[in-house]
């Protein structure tokens, strides 16, 4: 008796706008309640909704990298139902004839196995406020402030077959709202929420078994620990002789468990209908073009052009190419530096170090990809050893200068002429005579005691290449 | 000594017989005097109104006067007015002060009028008769055991009775029309998003439209001059160039055409009504229009398709009304759901109540089609009718009510006979046209009147027929006895 | 269409209003008188007719995302009927 796991995503995206869609409020993230809830996300008697230009254009900008059918034109239906956060008493919607439909999204597995997800459709709609259950005894407290905020809502087809499959999906879709530009991807404050249908089947089965909807993860964690709650419950009731029960589900992350939720009762009738305040959008092809034009390279192909053009592994491709910010930081360090491997080491090591140590993020990283191209460089024309290079970056980072200011204010440049090892390394042959003799006679480890001394006596300026060759002539083998 | 229309008074104005404060305390005392009799205002604004008067005085003295300046008027309490009680008639807004100004009521103040208050209604403009309203019904200035009709029953009743020159007024099914006709007024409702809907309180949301209703063509011209216009706080508001709607007014009728409806004259057409119609015709084609019939072979099916289009969009446009965020809510609600199902069924009357359902019913699951869904396609069946006549005509001209005023009380236990009292002005709201009704007789002692529709846009030149029409009968300056 | 009380009650549900048992018969009756008159539209054949949904036809109206509106918080829950630290209160939801 085998069970196939089936789950479809409905991800909310909020879009990254200044203002509402449908009013002149700002959407700025944690203000004083209701302050940015003016009278038209209050739903006040004999207010109108008035679309927002810039909503059109990323949803239009989604549609083209899922590969997906915008709508040359587009319907606002209004979706009704009573709840405190909805001052309207009805949601601005997308019903039956939403922007984008039909796309596409390739997700990659942890085993490298690629998969390409359908997208069934992706709406716009304004989000609801907030409740407060806690602050005030027995009764909850409304906030409209987030009220009328753009969302994006993405619909996956049931096309996943595992939580590892949805992670994959969600982490893709994550990475590319935020290439875009269309979303901050901030999921502790709410900008990208993800809602998943699970259901069970027999192995082999066609049909699709009865699905719960577990709403408002908010992060990959979640995700998976919700999913894989969920499929155990539902195998567990199936196989006992129980039903499945079509219902909407909260994850509980003290308890790791999913529960039903107990206000959504009945099957809601949201009497769907076209909103007669507003008109059909209409998007022309004009305006198509103009996104696309726009659009900066998708992380997916630039995946693969690290793979392909510079030569990084498919791991660290990825790494790479997760962010946008990140993918043009290293590009433009490839390019300054002549070496992508160096440049992607460089990266994943130091420079995150750093900026994992100062809090920041990569836009506000004090070494420009130039300079540090430029550090780099020094290493492989023999300037500076590669020891010394993590010193001289933490230099440039405290804003000593460029490479070659901290080099030679510092005096670090490397020693390479032979001449000067060869006497450095004679003088460290004489000081330990009796190490030279036990490395002769056949103890190989001490040679590593010889470069040390080298070094010492250098300041670590000498040309480690050259010091091991030079060493090895004048101690002769062993 | 007053003026009586707007055109004459902004006339007085500029010439100093009189200011404007003196004008708006005529008006309030004839409002102190007659109003307890009919009750048309909800709300008068005296320091408001003289406030107004005064700025507008200043400006007057200054030469700085435009063509509306210092001249006072109502408005429906339908109209969002900023610090001013706006009810809607309805107990659920009792307690509603508007924190904004409705584009209407800006455009207006903008312009130099005096707003002496808020005029009675249907509960939100729901009703034929204006006797749904929480603050009771508005009397027939005609007749005061007679309804004014609705749901814009208190500004028809009140320029009726001489207590404004002019007041505003919205239609979503014959709302301006209808009461103009049975009040003996001029009513225009403009082309559907001709005048913004911006803090003008929804209803119907596709079918509601707001206008002026005055005493003469004339002054519902000066009116829609200062209304009419694109507003960007209204996504359903047109976009065209400016215009000047008094521009054809003086133009003479000669190769008019007009359009009479077969459907509109047919058997059942009260013989009274039909004699005022025909006499309004007569007179028309002696100032050298044609007439010829055309066919709207929808037009029976205008009411029903107006019904569930108008219901289901007010079932979802009342929802915020909940008792959260302002308005009446119940006391000690025990919970969300008695929070929400109390406060609503304290706030509404019956009228509105009884639309909520049937809205929420033709919107639900399965009824779609079948109601919203054949009521939209019926409105482009009717839309057709109305383009295909066009085509030949200039505008189309019937009654604009079956009767005379009718009795209060007389259709209140009866919904449907109430909303059969639309089914001459409905058609026009549900393709968008422009329809202006105009005084055109006595029946007993009553107002009759005939109905205008014209063209998209086609505003002036119903405005043009009314004028010439004015300028050739008296009907319009005809004074009610309750005033 | 004849409309019981059954269902009169249920949508006074979806349109949270209360309907006191009293005058349940009634609603029914007027609603079910209503929509038998309404069903007059099923005369016409509206086989392969557009629904008008707009009556003037007209494009989408947008505007630049821009913000424009500062919100005068205690204006606009002046008439508020309980409010507390800014958030609006209802009785306690449970979810």
């Amino acid at each position: 008796m085998s069970w196939e796991t089936v789950i479809g995503l409905e991800i909310h995206v909020q879009l990254a706008t200044a203002s509402k869609i449908f009013s002149g409020a700002a959407t700025a993230y944690g203000a004083e309640p209701n302050t940015q809830a003016c009278a038209v996300d209050l739903g006040l008697p004999g207010v109108l909704p008035v679309l927002n230009a810039r909503v059109v254009e990323m949803a239009i900008r989604l549609g083209l990298a899922l590969h997906a059918e915008i709508a040359p034109s587009s319907v606002f239906a209004r979706k009704n139902y009573f709840y405190p956060d909805l001052p309207k008493g009805y949601q601005i919607s997308q019903y039956e004839l939403p922007i984008v439909a039909r796309g596409r999204l390739p997700i990659r597995l942890a085993d490298g196995r690629e998969k390409v997800v359908r997208v069934t459709r992706a709406h716009l709609e304004e989000d609801a406020g907030k409740s407060v259950h806690d602050a005030y005894p027995g009764a909850t407290g409304i906030d409209l402030n987030r009220a009328g905020t753009p969302l994006l809502e993405v619909v996956s087809e049931p096309d996943l077959r595992s939580a590892e499959e949805a992670v994959a999906y969600m982490r893709t879709m994550h990475m590319l709202v935020r290439y875009l530009g269309i979303c901050d991807g901030n999921m502790q404050e709410g900008s990208f929420r993800c809602d998943a249908n699970v259901s069970v089947r027999r192995a082999g089965s066609e049909v699709l078994g009865t699905r719960a909807e577990v709403k408002n993860l908010n992060s990959f964690r979640f995700l998976e620990k919700a999913i894989n709650f969920e499929v155990e419950r539902q195998i567990d009731l199936l196989e006992s002789g129980g039903k499945v029960v079509q219902e909407t589900r909260l994850y509980d992350a003290d308890r790791d468990e999913t529960r039903s939720m107990r206000s959504k009762e009945d099957a809601h009738d949201y009497r769907y209908f076209p909103d007669p305040d507003l008109l059909p959008i209409v998007v022309t092809p004009t305006q198509i073009e103009r996104e696309r034009a726009l659009m900066p390279e998708l992380p997916w192909a630039r995946q693969q052009r690290y793979v392909t053009d510079y030569g990084l592994n498919v791991q660290d491709a990825d790494a790479l190419a997760q962010d946008r910010a990140v993918a043009d930081y290293f590009e433009a360090l490839a390019a300054a530096a002549g070496d992508a491997r160096a440049a992607a080491n460089w990266l994943n090591g130091e420079v995150f170090a750093a900026l994992n140590r100062a809090g920041m993020e990569i836009p506000h990283c004090p070494v420009e990809p130039s300079a540090l191209g430029l550090l780099i460089a020094r290493v492989r024309d023999g300037t500076l050893s590669g020891s010394m290079a993590k010193q001289v970056f933490e230099a440039m980072w405290q804003g000593e200068g460029s490479a070659d200011e901290v080099i030679e204010a510092r005096g670090l440049r490397q020693v390479n002429d032979i001449g000067a090892l060869a006497a450095l390394i004679d003088g460290v042959i004489a000081d330990s005579p009796s190490q030279v003799e036990q490395y002769r006679a056949g103890k190989d480890k001490l040679f590593g005691y010889f470069v040390g001394q080298v070094m010492k006596k250098s300041q670590g300026k000498a040309n480690p290449q050259q010091v091991n060759d030079l060493l090895k002539e004048k101690l002769g083998g062993s | 000594m007053f003026a009586e229309t707007v055109t004459a008074i902004a006339a007085d104005l500029k010439a100093g017989r009189y200011s404007s404060a003196d004008i708006t305390e005529h008006y309030l005392a004839r409002i102190a005097e007659f109003d307890p009799g009919l009750n048309s205002y909800i709300t008068v604004c005296a320091d408001e109104a003289r406030a107004a008067a005064a700025r507008a005085d200043a400006l007057l003295a200054r030469g700085e006067g435009g063509p509306l300046t210092g001249v006072p008027y109502a408005n429906k309490d339908i109209f969002c007015t900023r610090g001013i009680r706006t009810s809607c008639a309805s107990r659920m807004l009792d307690n509603f002060i508007a924190p904004y100004d409705a584009t209407v009521v800006e455009k207006l103040t903008g312009a130099g009028m005096v707003m002496l208050g808020k005029t009675n209604m249907d509960e939100f403009a729901m009703g034929s008769s204006n006797e749904t309203s929480w603050y009771g019904p508005v009397r027939n200035p005609w007749d005061l055991s007679r309804v004014p009709g609705g749901s814009s029953g208190g500004s028809a009743a009140a320029v009726a009775a001489r207590l404004a020159p002019v007041a505003t007024g919205t239609d979503t099914g014959g709302s301006i029309r209808q009461p103009a006709a049975l009040c003996g007024i001029t009513g225009l409702k403009p082309t559907y998003g001709r005048v913004s809907r911006w803090g003008m309180i929804a209803f119907a949301s596709s079918l509601d439209q707001g206008g002026p209703m005055a005493l003469t063509a004339a002054d519902l011209a000066l009116l829609m001059n200062a209304m009419a216009g694109h507003c960007a706080r209204d996504s359903t508001s047109v976009e065209r160039p400016a215009e000047d709607f008094t521009r054809l007014l003086a133009q003479p009728l000669t190769g008019l055409r007009i359009g009479l409806p077969t459907q509109y004259f047919a058997a059942g057409l009260d013989p009274a009504m039909r004699e005022a119609v025909d006499a309004a015709v007569g007179v028309l084609r002696a100032l050298g229009a044609d007439t010829v019939s055309v066919d709207l072979p929808h037009a029976g099916y205008a009411i029903p398709a107006y019904y569930v289009v108008a219901s289901a969009e007010c079932s979802s446009n009342l929802s915020r009304y909940d008792g959260v965020r302002f308005g009446h809510r119940c006391d000690d609600p025990r919970d969300l759901t008695d929070l929400y199902t109390r406060s609503r069924a304290e706030g509404f009357g019956a009228e509105v109540k009884r639309r909520i359902l049937v809205g929420t019913y033709a919107l639900s699951a399965g009824y779609y089609d079948a109601y919203y869904g054949k009521a939209q396609q019926l409105r482009r069946l009717i839309q057709q009718d109305f383009t295909r006549a066009f085509a030949g005509v200039d505008v189309i001209l019937g009654p604009t009510t079956p009767t005379t005023a009718f009795e209060l009380g007389q259709k209140t236990d009866d919904p449907l006979t109430m909303y059969l009292s639309d089914v001459y002005t409905t058609a026009a709201n549900l393709a968008g046209l422009p329809a202006l009704s105009m005084p055109a007789g006595l029946i007993g002692g009553l107002p009759a009147g005939v109905q205008l529709i014209g063209n998209y846009f086609d505003e002036t030149r119903l405005l043009n027929v009314a004028h010439q029409y004015q300028q050739e009968t008296a009907w319009h300056l005809a004074r009610p006895p309750h005033a | 269409m004849s409309i019981g009380a059954t269902e009169i009650e249920g949508i006074a549900r979806l349109a949270r209003i209360r309907i006191d048992a009293a005058d349940v018969a009634r609603y029914a009756g007027q609603l079910s008188q209503i929509l038998t008159y309404i069903e007059a539209m099923n005369e016409v054949d509206t086989s392969g007719i557009e629904p008008l949904a707009h009556a003037i036809d007209a494009v989408a109206a947008c505007r630049p995302d821009l913000v424009t509106e500062t919100v005068d918080r205690a204006t606009l829950q002046a008439g508020a009927p309980r409010v507390e630290e800014g958030y609006y209160l209802v009785p306690r939801v449970i979810e």
